[in-house]
């Protein structure tokens, strides 16, 4: 795709079963863009699962009625994938935990957000039309470089 | 996605083929809890076949390695390929499951 960004707008009904054909259309434009291995079969689609898992039963309480928006652009260097819901939003930092304490790590949540924002380079949650979690990653070096 | 179901003397072992994610790790928990309910004390989940975890997949595997110790029994794992190592590293999960490098080493360490 050379230098070209590559642009993909989705949007889904809140059910969780959509997830995994979500994350195979973003993963075959990142193989285009000649993404890592382990971005391709790791970074991408857990982090990508994440923020759609939120969505779909946090954000819109699996509420099928309910939308959930999907926008990623793909350059020589960054990927950058929005989700948005139509719910009322969250303090990324306050619903952050550390699940690797000996107190959190037999919990069975927790680990979403944290998985997140170690598997991305950045997370940040704003206000669009609904409620945006915006996770963006650096593929690519500027002289070319796997990242 | 499937979770196939093998024995090996009185250990149960559950194939993880594809992901193990939100969508589908109730399903895991049910068919493990129905062998639980015949019995069985020890097992193992391969990931020899497996795509990726997501944090629900970490989270049923949690819930059931607490049940199945309080009922004493174990559940171990076996065959992590090199980014589900990494993701058991991050969340220290590594620390709390008893991980070998295949099925075999995972069969004698019961």
């Amino acid at each position: 795709m050379g230098h070209t960004a590559a642009r993909l707008e989705l949007e889904i009904p809140s059910e969780i079963e959509q997830i995994e054909g979500v994350v195979l259309q973003v993963i075959r434009r990142c193989e285009e863009a000649a993404f890592s291995a382990r971005h391709l079969s790791f970074t991408v689609p857990v982090a990508l699962t994440e923020a759609l898992s939120n969505a779909i039963l946090r954000g819109n309480g699996e509420d099928a009625s309910k939308s959930v928006r999907i926008r990623v652009l793909v350059d020589a260097q960054l990927l950058v994938l929005e989700v948005e819901d139509d719910g009322t939003g969250f303090d990324l930092d306050a619903c952050t935990s550390d699940p690797t304490t000996p107190g959190n790590l037999e919990r069975e949540d927790g680990r979403g957000l944290f998985l997140m924002r170690r598997l991305m380079d950045r997370v940040e949650q704003f206000r669009g039309s609904g409620n945006v979690v915006r996770l963006t990653l650096r593929h690519r070096s500027s002289d070319g470089r796997a990242a | 996605m499937s979770f196939t179901v093998k024995k090996h003397g009185d250990v149960t072992i559950l194939e993880v083929e594809g992901t193990l994610i939100v969508g589908n790790r109730q399903e895991l928990k049910q068919k493990v809890i129905e062998e639980l309910e015949t019995g069985t004390r020890k097992v193992l989940v391969d990931f020899d076949k497996t795509t990726y975890i997501d944090s629900s997949g970490l989270g049923v595997l949690v819930s059931l390695a607490k049940k199945i110790r309080e009922m004493g029994g174990d559940l171990r794992l076996a065959n992590l390929n090199e980014d589900l190592q990494t993701l058991f590293e991050l969340t220290k999960l590594d620390t709390l499951f008893q991980i070998s490098e295949s099925r075999d080493r995972a069969l004698e360490s019961f």
